[in-house]
């Protein structure tokens, strides 16, 4: 790689050697641009089959398609002017003036010398042949000891879970959306595992079954992001130094190479990441042909990427601001250009309409279909979800049940809150604590089914068994005046100390609730459901007329206390261990409308009422796909820290400053520890302020009106478009984590680093560049960008021979041990490996 | 530069002419140029009809500072009418701009620029020479609709200011912090800088308030030596001032005078504004500096584009930069419309570095100046603002125990009495206290007692058996340790005393039990993943003492730094296994005392401040015996030295407290959520007469807040509409209406969006008052749309009359709910259930109905 890369270097420097210093005119830009992408022939984008075709109708005519196709224009113009010179005549009048042009660029190109046609060969097998290598060693380290550790690796103990889930057909929750588990699951599967192993915990022997797959198919896509990026760079820049600076750069980062190699949702997330990114680029190219081929096909990769990296994580939303933003500019610009006709504009928009935005949502829906369609037995996720959602699960008690309707006296129900993730109305035979409250029985919200979340409906001024045939069924009304008697566990041995069986009454009083000081506290009183009237509770349907009967599931009632008035609601605290960390349940004097203080019945028995089926309760596909967004959303922001806890912030990141333990503690661990590689990422950092600098320095230059030369004027363009893409990728991918409440873990940042090594490879090569041409006079001058960038790579690939140990694992004493391999290396005192 | 009042501003803007020549040598022609075309400007708009000309020259002679700048004054006067344009002519402004455009080619080669610079320049008797010729006449233009203005803004926001005598709603709050001003006492509150509270304190002060008061319940009655008058009177003033600022605001946004009396008529009838500039509260503050900020703004840039550098420009530029920080020092939320400022102020100047008629030093001139102004100056009265809060504050208070002991020990009484004169670098043999850093959940100090852990915990795990080490949030006996050299077996001080160092092995020995501080291999009872940390009991069951702890200070200079007291910032780490002394936060059962667990931390990732201890009280040890030991323990420390923390030090810590504090999610009955503001949906009722229904709400006029939320529609969607054609080449409005339009919309339609939206990403109780920053700029948009529709979409002077009938009965609509709420407002009136029951228009407001 670095041979070719001198070698076209090399011959770039003599060629200018020959040309005249400065030379004016048209031909002395043109000649240069050239010199500037060697070797960079038709391939990688759309250009292939236009260029093909433009060859053969003018033959040698490789300069002019480069003019025509791949330039970025000269000053000013950027994108914008290479979009308002239609390549190949397409719509009508255009193609006249487009024809003109292109002869007119011909003949400007055909001047100069040719290049004999075998070398232009040559040059594509280079190309081809350096795109080979870098894909290659990005192979090669990403696979290079995968099935080392032969144990569970941090995270790998839950996402590996959630795959064996899907194999099982196990219904499960899960704050991320389905696609990246679902392809581990389907990588699995295919590999030959079982779906048997439990995923404990970290640390657990893996033994005879198969983990190979699953860390193989992540390191697989893991393995694309360098190539990726590398294309990426080489379109926006059309520099083979800075593709290959960027290449080596991520290649040799231990934290991309971590990451890559586990089971895990970062490789998924981050290949769909960079596929969008290069997708969204080549389509960026290919806009001065519209509606071609090539043009289709990138746009709609663009959209298909969106919907992956959204369908792993809902980081994939900052990739589609970044499309959007982009596609919005695109959009302004071609309306603002009057040679298109409206039909034409909304033509454009159409297309990205439905490739950007319908398609994604398709197959992000589709998604989820699958998920749903997979995911058909109940499991560990049911509580989180409605009783509806729920009785789609078989195994699931509400599953192809069939309960009574309505609610009547006697009925023995389960109270479900209506905000997701609360859980049922539980209470059990422990009392609050001394000094929380008075010193009754607990009455809590849980996540799991439960004999202890069962409660019989009472009238509240009768004691009389209502379950007793010879009463008339009697049906609860909106309004009615109820009580709410706790059923006792049937299963009474297991408490340990003696108290007499008894019944509580759902009640509440003027006491403070324990952790919402402001509310009320809701506890089980009196004995055998015989209380006082602070157990009295108004039944009422969200807004329904007085008199109606309530329905199983449907109805959303609300509870209000008769005598303090407050509303029955939970406030979705975690209590601490004596209340076994369930959920608090207040009584709330602010008579608010809110999910929290909402119930529904969900389970209900009473032999004296005929059943119906509840198949008719599923829900629709689009109510299923809201409510798992609600649960998954509310799940993410119930991600909180907790004080005294350490904690990343995001300020950490981009500077390094502590990595994640992926394996091992002691020094006879087998350790693996996720950590930038040092260089790489201070270089990243340096190249960020470099970038802000100089880029602003340029901005007020050109807004000041100077005259830059044409080759500093062109470079300047790369800077400022190519790296103003690239940063405002990274600024998206890493600022919004400022604003997030949620527990931030370290590789969070990686898709921002992705982004920042595509900076610094374009800043550095445009840095030297200038400096070189800065140094014309001076005989050595082209060699100060070869050997800069030689540099930056033998730095690169030394820094990640230094620290290799970090991914591939490390046995032995700790860093701070002299004599560990690492000594010397743990240059924060942050760094624990 | 509307209708100000005081118009010998501008005559002393004209001496410019003389102060600036020596910045710019390359470009003065041009230069020039503007700043006579400027003057011509000025004196063309002079006669305006509808002002009244007053000779006030006496007393300008006494309010205009310098002598000679008035002479120059003169001079130029005569220069510009060299130009040979009929002075006190033409009407209005516009007429006169295209004047000041063709006398500029004239005045470019006029030779009578030259010579004022050599008047500037000339000896002093000719300047009087040139006094002496002509007679110092001063004029001044009072927009009497200016003055209506603020007349009815004092009237509505002062009438009845004291009533009612009673704490009203959020007073109860911010008049706590008045009296801790009064009584200097130490306090800390989260909601905000300190500025806002100071400039209700000074309300106080000159009311001679003695903060002897208790605010402990809404709806108590002030007692008599409160003076509700002057501590109500700020927050007023700033309410009445800021509706002749609407006016002046849409006149700088070059609208016309019925558009901007428009504006501060709406202002003026605004209930919500009214009830909230009538208390003790910082909104109306807020506000007033917020639309000061936008007001000096847009002169600023006015001056820019013809008289860059003058006084005024001077002037205008250094209030932006004063109003944006103090209204950042009042509220956070200042914050919001300090950056819209920022941003506006930012393209302007990308403008000004595009503009290649300017030389490169002049530019980086207005750079700098802006960067001055608007930067540094903010920054700076930032930094002020908490040093005359530290400077009034200096008594120790309930607050105390929330900042560091450092901070602590630097206020009068409190920890400062004990910790006074206390020796500065710990020794071994030192008696100490060790304090958290962290201080969450609670304050608190490392503490131990005879109670051990018990042997089996509920959840069945065994525990070492031995004595308990907690963190305890009070000053208790035993919080005494004793640092010890493990190489010797004394426990007092030698002489001369060994400070202890970076990086030395120390064990602690608990005072009153003699027992050493250990931790070992065993499970902590609440945080199983780290080590339990006793005080070591010997039980001969082969679990040997490991009480070896290694010093590390985290804040040290360099390695052989010496633990100092206070100063100091320590970690212990624990010498066999490397674990980290911490406070875990969670409460031990009641075998603990519901006491904090403290554990090894194992796994310890950089530094976190529950890793950290510091020393607050220390004294040299000196007994031998146990007995005498304990009796010293019990006894108060003294030595003497003193010790005081920088500003910079005691600002930023208080800062971050402040900006760390996170009160507890209170929810409140009146508490709602940005959706219901912009319809609201939602009101706050303030305060209920004890006995009749008389009652204040925070209820705003509900069809400002319906055509302030259309208008801002029918604001984005024109100007999408226009965008869209602009882009294709169709330009609807001229290119100055354009801009104009464009202008107004950034700064109201932005200050409305940069006030409001943020509000969605905060998780903390939201009340409507939030609401009302956004609101003023919504009021400002709404005559601007108004105008808008007027001049450029009613195509036929039929429309526009018909148009003006709209706008009229539309704002007598507004005016009569303003009255119709007034009692509402005011809280005046007791009015029967029936009427309290008709002016509940929304289901939603709580309006208070008395049942009897």
């Amino acid at each position: 790689m670095l041979c070719a890369s001198c070698r076209l270097l090399a011959a770039r420097a003599c060629d200018h050697a020959a040309r005249p210093a400065q030379s004016p005119g048209p031909r002395a830009p043109l000649q240069w641009r050239e010199l500037h992408f060697p070797g960079y022939p038709e391939l990688p984008s759309c250009d292939s089959l236009a260029g093909r075709l433009v060859r053969q109708s003018v033959p040698p005519g490789r300069r002019a398609t480069r003019r025509r196709g791949k330039m970025p224009p000269a000053t000013g113009g950027g994108l914008a002017e290479s979009k308002l010179r239609p390549r190949r005549g397409r719509c009508g009048p255009q193609a006249a003036r487009a024809a003109c042009r292109d002869v007119a660029a011909e003949a400007v190109a055909r001047s100069p010398k040719r290049p004999a046609r075998g070398s232009r060969r040559f040059e594509a097998a280079g190309w081809w042949a350096l795109l080979a290598l870098v894909t290659l060693l990005s192979f090669a380290t990403r696979f290079h000891r995968l099935d080392e550790p032969p144990h569970i690796c941090w995270d790998e103990t839950h996402f590996g879970k959630m795959g064996s889930y899907y194999i099982n057909h196990t219904f499960f929750f899960d704050v991320h959306p389905p696609l990246g588990k679902m392809l581990i699951g389907l990588a699995g599967y295919l590999s030959g595992y079982d779906g048997t192993f439990l995923f404990q915990k970290p640390g657990d022997k893996y033994e005879h079954h198969s983990y190979i797959g699953m860390r193989g198919f992540c390191a697989f896509l893991g393995s694309w992001l360098v190539p990726f990026a590398y294309l990426t760079v080489l379109d926006l820049s059309k520099s083979l130094s800075a593709a290959l600076l960027t290449a080596a750069l991520l290649t040799f980062d231990t934290g991309c190479l971590t990451l890559s190699q586990y089971i895990l949702l970062d490789p998924i997330l981050m290949f769909f990441i960079m596929a969008a990114m290069l997708s969204m680029v080549k389509y960026n190219s290919c806009a001065d042909r519209p509606f071609s081929a090539p043009w289709w096909f990138w746009l709609s990769l663009t959209g298909v990427s969106l919907a992956g990296a959204l369908g792993v994580k809902f980081v994939g939303l900052f990739i589609i601001l970044q499309v959007g933003l982009n596609t919005i500019a695109d959009l302004w610009y071609l309306f603002g250009d009057l040679s298109l006709s409206l039909v034409t504009v909304g033509k454009h928009l159409t297309a990205r309409v439905l490739c950007l935005i319908v398609l994604p949502l398709a197959l992000y829906t589709a998604t989820f279909a699958v998920h749903f369609m997979v995911l058909s037995k109940s499991g560990p996720g049911d509580g989180f979800f409605s009783s509806a959602f729920q009785a789609r699960l078989s195994g699931n008690n509400l599953h192809n049940a069939s309960i009574p309707e309505h609610l009547a006296y006697g009925s023995v129900i389960t109270v479900k809150n209506l905000r997701m993730a609360i859980g049922y109305l539980h209470s059990h035979r422990h009392l609050y604590p001394e000094g929380i409250g008075a010193r009754q029985q607990q009455v809590t919200t849980y996540l799991h089914k439960d004999y202890n979340n069962l409660w019989i409906i009472k009238k509240h001024n009768t004691n009389s068994d209502p379950l007793d045939p010879s009463f008339p069924v009697e049906f609860v009304r909106h309004g009615d005046i109820i009580r709410l008697e706790h059923k006792e566990c049937p299963v009474k041995k297991i408490w340990r100390w003696e108290q007499k069986e008894t019944s509580r009454n759902l009640h509440s009083h003027y006491h403070e609730a324990p952790l919402t000081r402001k509310h009320y506290q809701v506890t089980g009183y009196g004995i055998n459901g015989t209380g006082d009237s602070n157990d009295f509770w108004r039944i009422e349907v969200v807004n329904r007329k007085f008199g109606n009967r309530i329905k199983v599931l449907r109805s959303r009632i609300r509870f209000i206390h008769l005598v303090t008035g407050c509303v029955l609601g939970s406030s979705g605290k975690v209590l601490p261990k004596w209340g076994w960390e369930q959920l608090e349940v207040t009584c709330t004097p602010y008579l608010k409308e809110t999910l929290n203080s909402i119930w529904n019945v969900e389970d209900h028995i009473n032999p004296k009422l005929p059943n119906i089926s509840l198949d008719v309760l599923q829900p629709s596909f689009p109510e299923m796909l809201l409510e798992s967004h609600m649960v998954m959303i509310r799940g993410n922001s119930g991600l909180k820290p907790k004080d005294n806890e350490f904690t990343s912030k995001p300020w950490h990141w981009p500077i390094n400053y502590q990595g994640l333990r992926f394996s091992g503690v002691n020094d006879t661990d087998f350790r693996v520890y996720l950590l930038g590689n040092p260089v790489v990422w201070w270089l990243n950092l340096l190249s960020i302020t470099l970038y802000l600098l100089s880029g602003s320095i340029i901005a007020v230059a050109m807004q000041r009106g100077a005259r830059l030369p044409a080759e500093v004027a062109e470079l300047s363009q790369v800077l400022l478009r190519g790296g103003g893409q690239v940063l405002l990728g990274w600024t998206l991918h890493y600022f919004p984590f400022f604003l997030m409440g949620r527990v931030l873990y370290f590789h969070h940042y990686f898709p921002a680093m992705l982004f920042s090594s595509m900076l610094t490879g374009i800043l550095w090569d445009t840095l030297l560049r200038l400096c070189a041409w800065g140094l014309a006079s001076w005989p050595l001058a082209r060699g100060i960008h070869v050997a800069g960038i030689l540099s930056l790579l033998l730095g690169t690939a030394y820094s990640f021979y230094l620290f290799h140990p970090l991914a591939y694992g490390m046995v032995g004493p700790l860093a701070q041990d002299p004599q560990s391999p690492m000594a010397g290396l743990r240059w924060l005192d942050s760094w624990d490996f | 530069m509307g209708g100000s009042p005081l118009r010998f501003l501008k005559a002393a803007r004209l001496l410019r002419v003389h102060r600036n020549p020596g910045t710019q040598s390359s470009s003065t022609r041009g230069r020039a140029d503007r700043r006579v075309s400027h003057l011509l400007l000025h004196r063309a708009r002079r006669p305006h009809p509808l002002r009244t000309r007053v000779a006030l020259a006496q007393c300008a002679s006494a309010l205009l500072p310098v002598g000679p700048r008035r002479r120059g004054e003169s001079n130029v006067e005569q220069g510009s009418e060299w130009c040979g344009v009929p002075s006190g002519l033409t009407p209005n402004r516009r007429p006169s701009r295209t004047v000041l455009r063709r006398c500029r080619e004239p005045g470019a080669a006029l030779p009578g620029l030259g010579e004022t610079r050599g008047i500037c320049l000339s000896p002093l008797f000719y300047k009087m020479w040139g006094f002496l010729k002509r007679p110092v006449v001063v004029t001044a233009d009072i927009n009497l609709s200016l003055v209506a203005l603020t007349g009815m803004g004092l009237l509505s926001r002062l009438w009845r200011l004291t009533y009612p005598r009673a704490v009203v709603f959020d007073e109860v709050y911010y008049g706590q912090y008045i009296s801790f001003y009064m009584k200097r006492i130490f306090f800390l509150d989260d909601s905000g800088p300190p500025f806002g509270h100071m400039v209700l304190a000074l309300g106080g002060y000159l009311g001679g308030f003695d903060g002897n008061f208790l605010w402990n319940r809404i709806g108590a009655e002030y007692s008599s030596n409160v003076p509700v008058w002057s501590l109500r009177l700020l927050p007023a003033l700033a309410g009445a001032l800021s509706v002749p600022m609407a006016y002046q605001i849409v006149l700088e946004l070059h609208f016309s005078h019925c558009a901007a009396m428009g504006a501060a008529l709406l202002m003026l009838i605004e209930n919500a504004l009214i009830t909230q500039s009538r208390l003790m509260l910082l909104e109306s503050v807020l506000i007033f500096f917020n639309l000061l900020a936008v007001l000096s703004y847009l002169k600023f840039f006015n001056c820019q584009k013809h008289s860059p550098f003058s006084l005024s420009w001077w002037f205008w530029l250094t209030l932006t930069g004063v109003a944006c920080s103090c209204a950042v020092g009042i509220k956070y939320m200042g914050v919001f419309t300090y950056v819209l400022v920022l941003g506006v102020a930012a393209v302007h100047a990308w403008h000004l570095i595009g503009d290649q008629t300017l030389s490169n030093v002049c530019v980086f001139c207005h750079l700098l100046a802006r960067a001055v102004a608007l930067l540094v100056i903010p920054v700076v009265l930032y930094l002020l603002f908490f040093y005359v809060h530290l400077i009034l504050l200096f008594r120790s208070g309930p607050h105390d125990q929330i900042m560091s002991s450092a901070f602590q020990a630097s206020l009068e009484g409190g920890l400062a009495r004990i910790t006074q004169g206390q020796p500065l670098e710990v020794a071994f043999g030192s008696q100490v206290t060790l304090r958290n850093v962290f201080g969450k959940p609670v304050p608190c100090w490392l503490h131990s007692h005879q109670d051990t852990y018990p042997m089996i915990y509920e959840n069945g795990r065994g525990s070492s058996h031995q004595q308990q080490v907690t963190c305890y949030p009070f000053k208790d006996v035993n919080n005494w340790w004793i640092v010890k050299d493990p190489r010797r077996h004394q426990l007092v001080v030698s002489s001369p005393p060994r400070p202890v160092r970076h990086g030395d092995m120390v064990q602690l020995v608990h005072g009153l039990t003699t027992r050493s501080l250990n931790t070992h291999d065993v499970a902590a009872p609440l945080s199983p993943h780290s080590q339990e940390v006793s005080c070591y009991i010997d039980y001969n069951i082969s679990m040997p003492a490991q009480n070896l702890w290694r010093l590390e200070i985290v804040n040290r200079g360099s390695d052989t730094d010496v633990w100092k007291t206070i100063l100091s910032e320590v970690r212990f780490v624990h010498v066999n296994t490397s674990a980290v002394l911490k406070l875990s936060g969670a409460h031990l059962p009641d075998w603990g005392y519901r006491q904090l667990e403290i554990v090894g931390e194992k796994l310890s990732r950089g530094y976190h401040g529950s890793t950290v201890w510091n020393v607050e009280e220390h004294r040299y040890g000196a007994s031998q015996e146990q007995r005498e030991r304990e009796w010293e323990l019990h006894s108060p420390a003294q030595v003497d030295v003193s010790r005081n923390l920088s500003f910079m030090a005691r600002f930023s810590e208080l800062q971050w407290r402040m900006l760390a504090l996170r009160s507890d999610d209170s929810e409140h009955k009146y508490s709602s959520s940005p959706l219901e503001w912009v319809t609201l949906d939602t009101n706050i009722a303030y305060w209920l007469h004890p006995r009749t229904s008389a009652q204040i709400h925070l209820l705003g006029n509900i069809v400002i807040w319906v055509s302030g939320s259309l208008a801002l529609a029918i604001y984005s969607l024109l100007s999408l509409w226009y965008l869209l054609r602009r882009r294709r080449n169709v330009h609807d409005l001229p290119q100055d209406a354009w801009l104009r339009w464009v202008l107004a919309g950034v700064l109201c339609a932005g200050g409305w969006a940069v006030n409001y939206l943020p509000f969605f990403l905060m998780e903390k109780t939201l009340f409507l008052y939030h609401y009302l920053p956004a609101l003023t700029f919504q009021i400002l948009l709404l005559p601007v749309v108004l105008q808008h529709i007027s001049d450029h979409l009613c195509r036929s002077q039929l429309q526009r009359t018909v148009f003006s009938a709209l706008v009229v009965a539309w704002y007598s609509s507004a005016c009569h709910v303003s009255n119709t709420l007034r009692p509402l407002t005011y809280g005046d009136k007791s009015l029967s259930p029936h009427e309290l029951k008709a002016l509940r228009w929304k289901d939603s407001w709580d309006i208070l109905i008395r049942k009897h």
